[in-house]
């Protein structure tokens, strides 16, 4: 659903510089530099509290990184007004899921349509109705009446919708049935593969996000801590300890 | 189901021929449960089943269009919660709950948070207000005893430390953990859960399941949860109960749920042709025990890893058993305890056999028949495939695994510990012996 | 690293060249019309139109100059000290704490000894001016400030108080809280002059029937929230203004109720008679007395109000209206009956507003529906939003700056001699007034005091940011 020509290989799309967020006085962030080459898959794993979502916000500039740079495809959107980083083509499917509740589906889904462009509308919304059937049968339900994991099924619709080159992805599994999340990981492998779409996935489950990922960064209290191809990180014994294990075999 | 759940005096909750219509949706058809005194009731299903919609039922948020919600409290009072008003079912049933998206007083402290919970007894004691705006000692004490008790809840969800701190500044772990204990502070005695490990990692969802077996045992509290991480689900609820579509498709203990066929293919999903297999197999033996199928998200993780990464060019995701037996590299010790002596044991005896094999791995199952695994609680088919592939055919085989065996074997089932919690090598030991005498016996599971 | 710096320095200088130029033509797009040609009769009675292409462009630079100023050196400056404060240490914070505590205790000081320090002053001056040391000359100067700020304000920091509960804790949009006001006022002027019924029985009386209408409106409104609560409050208000209009028989119309009995201290009347106070205490003849009484009585009544809201917070009731405030669903979920929580939020605030009714009806011996038109209704909101919602000192502040402000305007007769005889300040008031409030509001938007004091604490009390508490749905 993305862009169909793949960018070259070499080169960061995104790259975060050192960069350090903060809430009023309060440091969220602290020297952290990210990067996703185009085409890739990139985690984010760590504890609830310790950034993960604020660095996927700090990379549309809510709130802004007070130091270092956010560039996209070789721009500097550090300052870049929030709408215009949008434009960019980087969707976000956000935390809390922030559909629009008193819009049916279907006008959920035209707000995140390319802004450009919307003569591949009508194959868009095929294509999301095709991973999420589910929304095909609320689509003139107002989005505030789904349930949640519908509400979050039409966030990532949403999200698809703007034919991303970069798709940022907070928690997708959130509150979702074992089924549906493993539909959403294959769709989300199936689009990186075929179209090249480049994918930033912030999961609380890691497991899951490693699988799924090229490669995995692990963050700690506002630092990346650890950072690696995904299977080293899921051998690696610190990161089974923190995130693997416990509840999951 | 029905006659059942009106004969038994030891249901907390009852719920009979609950409907639900929103204008022509219907959210809720037709459902009937129980939820036993003391028990621990998770309801799955998958999103938009109408979970939530029972939990809004109960707890008064909706009025249901038909239907009998009957709350038995301890001291034998009962109620009809379809009567009554949110507030009222909270106060006089002892119902509490907390919702799927965080409903915390954000910006009132930890503390205070605790202590709007306990609010009727606080208003009893202060004479509506008036005795305690006067400053009678009354209040006082009864003031001094809410923060008392919120203190004993924030040291059991390990928050004092934070007990001054806006309920919105906490991590979001934290912020599910005090929903749990401000529901607790109302004293209820059946505490609904709306999907209280969403957004938890695996390490806070285990902790999330030590904090609700401790309420249980400590306050004698029923549970129903609401919950899509089977690993909160399968590990502590006594009972599953599973929708669809707003209907019951599955009800019975965790082991019968999991294996039921429908909740699969529904809900919890493995590899297509796998579930058609599994249906097969359950049709063909009668048996429900597939067990290791459930597991099979995480199991796999690294396998499926190294096939795709390995070759990047690797076309499906999802290889079908024979590509993926064809590709799957050397398997990686996953057990993080003892890697290095795994690799060690991880040496391949016949060179028809995969690497990583156990050290008395065959070739080919002797006499060309091999044992049905499965039999054996907690291995299923992809396991049995798994195990096979890995010269593994007998149950003598398992039984006479040694501990670096287990290890290697669990590097390759991607399973931590599991083959001694679930004591394969006692199971294999006495079907060993069983089968010298009779054809194995089948494992018995189904609905209760 | 300098060169990083330097370069950061230069860009924020073309980054505020342009929002200067942006501004500037802003401000041109917004002015040519208005202020670029005006309308004009000439000697024969034609229109004719008069350009003021010099005014246009002081218009644009003022807004363009403003701007860059604004972009290259206040932003920047406001950054650095954000980042400087981050860095203050917690004993520092806990001295700016220990400093706060200090202030209120010394305002307070302050509001008791008010009426006494300013004849002191006067009198001072007096002596200053003339040689010769009359302590009555103070006390008849005095007058004016005692009434028209003093008690004035207080009124304002009364009924703001009591607004506060309903709006700043309860979280309930209240656009309608001068009709509370009117009947405390028309309550006491109506029993006072049919009945004859003194004071201090009418005081309590009219803060009943005052807390009896907020059931009355509170029933209806129960269920709506936000925008749609704030209009029906508003009716409301309307409607107890039109009834006290029409309903002549009782409350004579626009005429008013006058002649209303005024207070007594323990039943001596602030009569000029020998029973009057004056006689009692044989002092001279003066009108002062009564109003330094009247400060003390409102003093006493705000800070009435100030404890009754202090306490309650720290009772059931007052967590469940903040808690109601964040979340209704939530406080429903843990057995709260929302309806009475709203109710007794809606009959408490009411209930103030009845005293302070009463208390001006005393005051002014005459009451007209005049003074309970929507604008007090909307000053009095203002005064709880610039003060920060829930605050009991930010709205004090509020009302001082916005109340004590707009009396300090008459006073400014100097204006005169820079605008023309024909300049008066007052007329400029409501004008300064939004000015303040949209300048207060860019630089504080939760109120002089957005933080929240927790109402109980395990371990310390730290002021909660107002980034985390909610304003309420109604």
């Amino acid at each position: 659903m993305s862009q169909t020509q793949p960018l070259p290989k070499s080169g960061a799309l995104l790259s975060i510089e050192n960069v350090e967020t903060y809430y009023g006085n309060i440091r969220a962030l602290s020297g952290v530099s990210v990067h996703a080459d185009a085409g890739e898959i990139v985690t984010l794993i760590g504890a609830n509290g310790a950034g993960k979502s604020t660095l996927m916000m700090t990379i549309f500039g809510m709130p802004r990184a007070r130091t270092g740079r956010v560039m996209f495809d070789g721009r500097d959107i550090t300052q870049m007004p929030t709408h215009e980083i949008a434009r960019l083509r980087i969707a976000q499917s956000p935390e809390g899921r922030r559909i629009f509740p008193r819009m049916t589906v279907q006008e959920n889904l035209q707000m995140g349509a390319s802004l450009d462009n919307l003569e591949f509308y009508d194959e868009d919304v095929r294509k999301v109705f095709e991973l999420f059937p589910r929304l095909k049968e609320r689509i003139n339900q107002r989005g505030g009446t789904l349930s949640g994991g519908e509400q979050q099924m039409l966030a990532i619709g949403r999200a698809l919708m703007a034919r991303p080159r970069l798709l940022l992805l907070d928690e997708p599994s959130l509150g979702l049935a074992p089924l549906i999340i493993k539909h959403i990981f294959e769709a989300i492998k199936e689009l990186n593969r075929s179209t090249g779409l480049t994918v930033f996935l912030v999961e609380q489950n890691a497991f899951g996000a490693l699988k799924l990922a090229d490669r995995g960064y692990v963050m700690v209290n506002g630092i990346v801590t650890m950072s690696g191809s995904s299977k080293d990180l899921l051998a690696n014994p610190e990161v089974r300890a923190a995130y693997l294990e416990g509840g999951r075999h | 189901m029905v006659s059942e759940v009106r004969n038994n005096p030891n249901a907390v909750l009852r719920v009979e021929h609950l409907s639900m219509k929103f204008g022509g949706l219907v959210a809720i058809n037709d459902l009937n449960f129980e939820a036993k005194r003391g028990d621990i009731t998770a309801l799955i299903g998958p999103n938009g089943a109408g979970k939530t919609t029972v939990f809004n039922c109960i707890t008064g948020f909706y009025k249901p269009t038909e239907g009998m919600l009957t709350m038995t409290r301890d001291n034998g009072e009962t109620y009809l919660l379809e009567r009554m008003s949110d507030f009222v079912i909270t106060k006089k049933a002892k119902v509490a709950r907390t919702f799927q998206n965080i409903r915390l007083f954000s910006g009132l402290t930890v503390l205070e948070n605790l202590l709007v919970a306990q609010h009727n007894p606080l208003m009893l004691s202060s004479g509506y207000t008036i005795l305690g705006l006067l400053g009678f000692p009354t209040y006082k004490k009864a003031a001094a005893d809410a923060i008392e008790k919120a203190r004993f809840w924030l040291e059991k969800i390990n928050l004092v430390d934070r007990a001054d701190d806006p309920a919105g500044d906490l991590p979001y772990g934290a912020q599910r953990r005090l929903e749990i204990a401000r529901a607790m502070c109302t004293d209820p005695e059946l505490l609904c859960l709306d999907e209280p490990a969403a957004g938890l990692n695996a390490r806070e969802s285990a902790e999330l399941n030590q904090l609700l077996l401790n309420i249980r045992k400590e306050t004698g509290t029923s549970i129903i949860l609401i919950e899509h991480d089977m690993s909160v689900v399968m590990e502590i609820s006594d009972h599953v109960i599973v929708l669809e579509y707003g209907t019951k498709i599955s009800d019975g203990t965790p082991e019968t749920v999991k294996n039921d066929p429908k909740v699969i293919a529904a809900y919890l999903g493995v590899e297509d042709e796998e579930v058609v297999e599994l249906i097969e197999h359950a049709a063909a033996t009668g048996s429900d025990d597939i067990t290791a199928a459930v597991d099979l998200l995480s199991t796999e993780a690294i396998h499926e890893i190294e096939v795709t990464h390995a070759e990047p060019s690797a076309a499906p995701l999802i290889s079908t058993p024979a590509t993926k037996a064809a590709k799957a590299a050397p398997a990686k010790p996953a057990t993080a305890k003892a890697p290095a002596k795994a690799k060690t044991v991880a040496k391949p005896v016949d060179p028809a056999i995969k690497a990583g094999a156990t050290s008395n791995a065959l070739a080919a199952p002797r006499g060309g028949k091999p044992d049905s695994l499965i039999v054996i609680k907690g291995i299923g088919p992809v396991n049995e495939r798994k195990l096979n592939e890995h010269g593994i055919f007998h149950f003598d085989q398992i039984a006479a695994w040694k501990k670096a065996d287990v290890i290697a074997a669990e590097a390759y089932l991607a399973f931590d510990g599991r083959i001694a919690r679930e004591d394969w090598i006692g199971q294999a030991k006495k079907l060993a012996k069983e089968s010298q005498i009779k054809p194995a016996a089948k494992k018995t599971g189904g609905a209760k | 690293m300098a060169d990083i710096q330097a370069s950061g320095q230069d860009s924020v200088y073309l980054k505020a060249t342009k929002e200067a130029v942006f501004a500037g033509l802003i401000a041109f797009g917004l002015f040519f019309l208005v202020v670029g040609f005006r309308t004009d009769q000439n000697i024969n009675n034609e229109l004719v139109l008069v350009q003021r292409w010099g005014l246009l462009a002081i218009f644009v630079a003022v807004a363009a100059i403003g701007r860059f100023i604004f972009a290259a050196f206040i932003t920047p400056s406001r950054e650095r000290a954000k980042l400087a404060k981050s860095k203050v240490s917690a004993a520092a914070r806990a001295d700016r704490r220990s400093l706060k505590a200090t202030v209120s205790r010394f305002g307070l000081a302050l509001l008791f000894i008010y009426p006494f320090l300013v004849i002191l002053i006067l009198a001072l001056i007096n002596f200053a001016a003339t040689g010769q040391w009359a302590f009555q000359s103070g006390v008849q100067g005095s007058l004016k400030y005692v009434d028209n700020f003093g008690i004035q304000i207080l009124i304002y920091v009364m009924l703001a108080w009591g607004l506060n509960i309903v709006v700043g804790l309860a979280g309930l949009l209240d656009l309608g809280y001068v009709a509370f006001y009117a009947v405390g006022a028309y309550s006491y002027a109506l029993l006072s002059t049919h009945f004859g019924l003194s004071f201090w029985l009418l005081l309590p009386m009219a803060g009943i029937f005052a807390a009896m209408w907020g059931i009355v409106l509170g029933f209806p409104v129960l269920r709506l929230r936000g925008d749609y609560l704030a209009i029906v409050t508003l009716a409301f208000g309307e409607i107890i203004r039109l009834v006290l209009i029409n309903w002549t028989v009782v409350t004579k119309g626009t005429f008013g109720v006058s002649g209303i009995a005024k207070a007594t201290l323990f039943g001596i009347p602030f009569t000029t008679g020998p029973t009057g106070f004056a006689a009692t205490f044989g002092l001279p003849n003066s009108g002062v007395y009564y109003k330094i009484f009247l400060y003390y009585l409102i003093l006493f009544l705000a800070l009435l109000t100030a404890w009754v809201t202090i306490r309650l917070r720290r009772m059931p009731i007052g967590r469940a209206w903040e808690a109601l405030r964040e979340d209704e669903i939530a406080c429903r979920s843990l057995g709260i009956n929302t309806t009475t929580t709203k109710l007794t939020a809606f009959a408490t605030g009411a209930m103030f507003g009845g005293f302070a009714g009463s208390f001006f009806a005393a005051r002014q011996g005459f009451v007209s529906p005049e003074s309970f038109v929507f604008l007090e209704s909307a000053i009095i909101l203002a005064i709880v939003v610039l003060g920060g919602m829930g605050s009991l000192i930010g709205i004090a502040i509020a009302a001082a700056v916005m109340i004590g402000g707009t009396e300090l305007l008459r006073e400014l007769e100097f204006l005169k001699l820079i605008f023309g005889n024909d300049f008066t300040p007052e007329l400029y008031r409501m004008l300064l007034f939004g000015l303040a409030m949209i300048v207060v509001m860019v630089w504080k938007p939760r109120g002089f005091v957005g933080n929240r004091e927790p109402s109980a604490f395990l371990h310390e009390r730290k002021m909660i940011s107002s980034e985390f508490t909610k304003e309420g749905h109604g």
